[in-house]
C-alpha cells in the first residue's frame, strides 16, 4: 500500500506541513526553561490544540512535540529516561487529533538534535547516537506515528545516526537540516553537500530539506541550492516567519501571514513539494499558505534577485557554495 | 608532496620558522605537534607571555578570521582549540609564576530557561584562544549566579548567550539588576546567540551583540583596550 505522504504528493502535488511548535506553545504559556515534551503529560488538551490549529488551518501534516524528546536533551530537566514515554505520549495525542480530521492528516514524529557534539570533535559516539534516536523512534512508532522527522540538524554525522536509528525502527522517515551560519549549516554543510549525503544513504528518506535557519529568504535560497544539485527524492521547505524582533520585553517573528503565503508560492517554484514554515509561524500564516499554493499555479524557479525583493534581503553574500578556500596557504606538511 | 619535505623535525626549525609552522598546526588542529612547539620555544628561552601572544594568539587569530569570514566552521574551529588547550596547559601555570599580564577576563554562561552551550562554548574556546581568562557558568543561569561571579570573579566582562527567542529577552533582567545595583558600567557587557540581532542587543542595553565567536573575540579585545586607555587617561 501506498504510503500517505505518496498519496498525497501525487493527488495533490505538494504538501503543506505545519508552523511552529515552540513559539506557539510559549504564546500558550509555556514558561522558557521548561521541557514543551513534559506538556504532553501534564497539559495534554494544549498539545492537541496546538495540533489541532494547524489541521484546521489546512496542514497535511503535522509534527509532534517531541523536538527535544531525546534522552540527552530530557535529563537536562531531569527526565532523561522518559525518552521513549513522552515520545508516544506525543504521537498518540497526534494520531488522536488527525484520526479525526476529515480529510487524511499525517503524524510526523519529530526528532530534534541531541544537543551533543559528535566525535571526532565532540563527546558523543555514533553508537550512542544512534541509540538515542532510536529510544525515541521506538517511542513515536508505539504512538502511531505515520513517520518520522528528523530536524534542525547542522552535522552530517547526526543525521546519518537518526537514518541508521530510524532503519532499526523500521519507519520511513523525513529530515531537514538547518543552514544558519553564511548559508551552511553551524558545521559547515552546504545544500549540495547535504544532497550528496543524502544521496548515499542506506535507508534514503522520503523526503528531505531545510528547516529554520535565518529568515524565510534564505531558506528559499538553500532550496535552490538543494534543486541545483539534483535531488531525487522530494524536497522540504520549512522557513521561519521572518526574523524575530524585540518589542517591549517580548520576541515575535516578522514576518506577516502575507509575507509567508508568498513565500511558499516561491518555495514550490523553487522546487520544494513538502512546504511549512518554523519559528513563528502560526495558524493564521498557514491558512494564508494553504490559499495561496491552491489559488496559485506553480511557476518557474525565481531568481535570488526576486527572492529578496519578495520576502526580504539574505543575511550573507552567498550559500556557501561559491568557493572560498582556506586563506592559510600551507608551506608544508608534516607526516601524518 | 615529497617524503622529505613531509617529515619537519620542530627542534630543527629556527624561532621564526617554528612559530609559522605551528600556525599551520594550529589550523590543523594538531594537539601534539602544538605541544611539542611550545615546549621548544620555552626550552630556547622564550618568556611563557610570548609563546601564548605569538605563536598561540596568533595562530588562532587565524583560525578566528577565517571562521568569521565562513571559510572555517565549527568542527575546525573546535579541534584549533583543542590543539590551543594542550599548549595553554602547559603555559597556564608558568604564566602565573612569572606574573604576566593578564589579556582580560570573562564570565560567560547561558541564561535561565536555556539549556543550549554550544554556542557559548565555542566563544569560551575563542576567548582563551586569544588569551582571555574564561570563567564558564554553564547553562540556565538565573541572575544571581551571574552577580555572584561578577563579585567573586572581578572579570572585565560579562557575556551571555541565548538560543531561544523566550529566553532572549532574561538578558535585559540581567543587565538591568546590574544597573538597579550601580554596577552595570564596571563592566563590559557582551551578548549572542543565534536568535539575536545588533538591534535586540542595543534594545537590551548591552554593549554589544557579537553574531560569532570570532567578532565575540574581536569585541572584547577592542573594548577592553578602549577600557584600559580611558583608565590610563583617567
Amino acid at each position: 500500500m501506498a504510503h500517505i505522504l505518496h498519496t498525497l504528493l501525487d493527488t495533490q502535488g505538494w504538501v503543506l506541513a505545519d508552523g511552529a511548535t515552540g513559539t506557539n506553545l510559549f504564546n500558550m504559556g509555556l514558561e522558557a526553561g521548561d521541557a514543551p515534551e513534559l506538556w504532553n503529560e501534564t497539559k495534554p488538551d494544549a498539545i492537541r490544540a496546538l495540533y489541532k490549529g494547524a489541521v484546521d488551518a489546512g496542514s497535511d501534516l503535522f509534527l509532534t512535540n517531541s523536538f527535544g524528546g531525546n534522552r540527552a536533551r530530557l535529563k537536562l530537566h531531569d527526565a532523561g529516561d522518559r525518552a521513549r514515554e513522552l515520545s508516544r505520549i506525543s504521537a498518540e495525542l497526534g494520531r488522536e487529533i488527525a484520526d479525526a480530521a476529515d480529510r487524511p492528516v499525517i503524524v510526523a514524529g519529530s526528532v530534534g538534535p541531541t544537543g551533543e557534539i559528535m566525535q571526532p570533535m565532540g563527546e558523543l559516539t555514533h553508537e550512542a547516537a544512534v541509540e538515542m534516536f532510536h529510544e525515541q523512534a521506538e517511542g513515536l512508532k508505539e504512538g502511531g506515528a505515520d513517520l518520522l522527522w528528523v530536524e534542525t540538524i547542522s552535522a552530517a554525522e547526526e543525521f546519518r545516526a537518526a537514518a541508521e536509528a530510524f532503519a532499526l525502527a523500521d519507519m520511513p522517515w523525513c529530515g531537514t537540516m538547518s543552514f544558519d551560519t553564511a548559508g551552511r549549516t553551524m558545521m559547515g554543510l552546504t545544500a549540495p553537500h547535504m544532497v550528496k549525503m543524502v544521496n548515499k544513504l542506506p535507508n534514503p528518506p522520503m523526503a528531505f530539506g531545510a528547516n529554520c535557519g535565518v529568515g524565510a529568504s534564505d531558506l528559499l535560497r538553500t532550496v535552490l541550492g538543494f534543486a541545483s544539485a539534483g535531488p531525487t527524492l522530494p524536497l522540504i521547505a520549512k522557513g521561519n516567519a521572518g526574523i524575530p524582533k524585540y518589542h517591549n520585553g517580548h520576541i515575535h517573528y516578522d514576518g506577516t501571514p502575507e509575507l509567508m503565503a508568498d513565500y511558499a508560492v516561491l518555495a514550490r517554484d523553487c522546487g520544494a513539494s513538502i512546504i511549512g514554515g518554523c519559528c513563528g509561524t502560526t495558524p493564521d500564516h498557514l491558512q494564508k499558505m494553504r490559499a495561496a499554493l491552491e489559488t496559485t499555479p506553480k511557476g518557474s524557479a525565481p531568481t535570488l534577485d526576486a527572492i529578496a525583493a519578495a520576502l526580504g534581503g539574505f543575511s550573507s553574500e552567498d550559500d556557501g557554495t561559491s568557493g572560498k578556500t582556506p586563506t592559510r596557504t600551507r608551506r608544508r606538511r608534516r607526516a601524518a | 608532496m615529497s617524503d622529505e619535505e613531509d617529515d619537519i623535525i620542530l627542534s630543527e626549525l629556527d624561532d621564526e620558522e617554528l612559530v609559522q609552522q605551528m600556525f599551520d598546526d594550529l589550523y590543523d588542529g594538531l594537539k601534539e605537534e602544538i605541544e611539542e612547539g611550545v615546549n621548544i620555544l620555552l626550552e630556547r628561552g622564550w618568556a611563557p607571555y610570548r609563546v601564548l601572544t605569538e605563536a598561540l594568539v596568533g595562530g588562532m587569530t587565524i583560525v578566528g578570521n577565517d571562521f568569521r569570514d565562513g571559510i572555517l566552521f565549527v568542527p575546525e574551529v573546535l579541534l584549533a582549540a583543542n590543539a590551543m588547550k594542550g599548549g595553554m596547559a602547559i603555559l597556564k601555570p608558568l604564566l602565573a609564576e612569572t606574573g604576566a599580564p593578564r589579556v582580560g577576563k570573562m564570565v560567560i554562561g547561558t541564561v535561565k530557561g536555556d539549556i543550549h552551550d554550544i554556542g557559548k562554548n565555542l566563544v569560551s574556546m575563542m576567548m582563551e584562544g586569544a588569551g582571555f581568562e574564561v570563567v564558564d557558568l554553564g547553562i540556565n543561569n538565573p541572575v544571581e549566579n551571574y552577580l555572584e561571579a561578577l563579585e567573586t570573579e572581578e572579570p572585565d566582562i560579562l557575556g551571555m548567550s541565548a538560543l531561544l527567542t523566550t529566553t532572549m529577552p532574561y538578558m535585559k533582567v540581567v543587565i538591568d539588576t546590574m544597573n538597579e545595583k550601580g554596577i552595570r558600567d564596571d563592566y563590559i557587557v557582551l551578548v549572542g546567540g543565534a536568535p539575536l540581532n545588533e538591534e535586540f542587543g542595543k534594545a537590551i542595553g548591552a554593549d554589544a551583540y557579537c553574531r560569532d565567536a570570532a567578532v565575540a573575540v574581536e569585541t572584547a579585545k577592542e573594548f577592553v583596550a578602549r577600557k584600559h586607555n580611558q583608565m590610563a587617561a583617567g
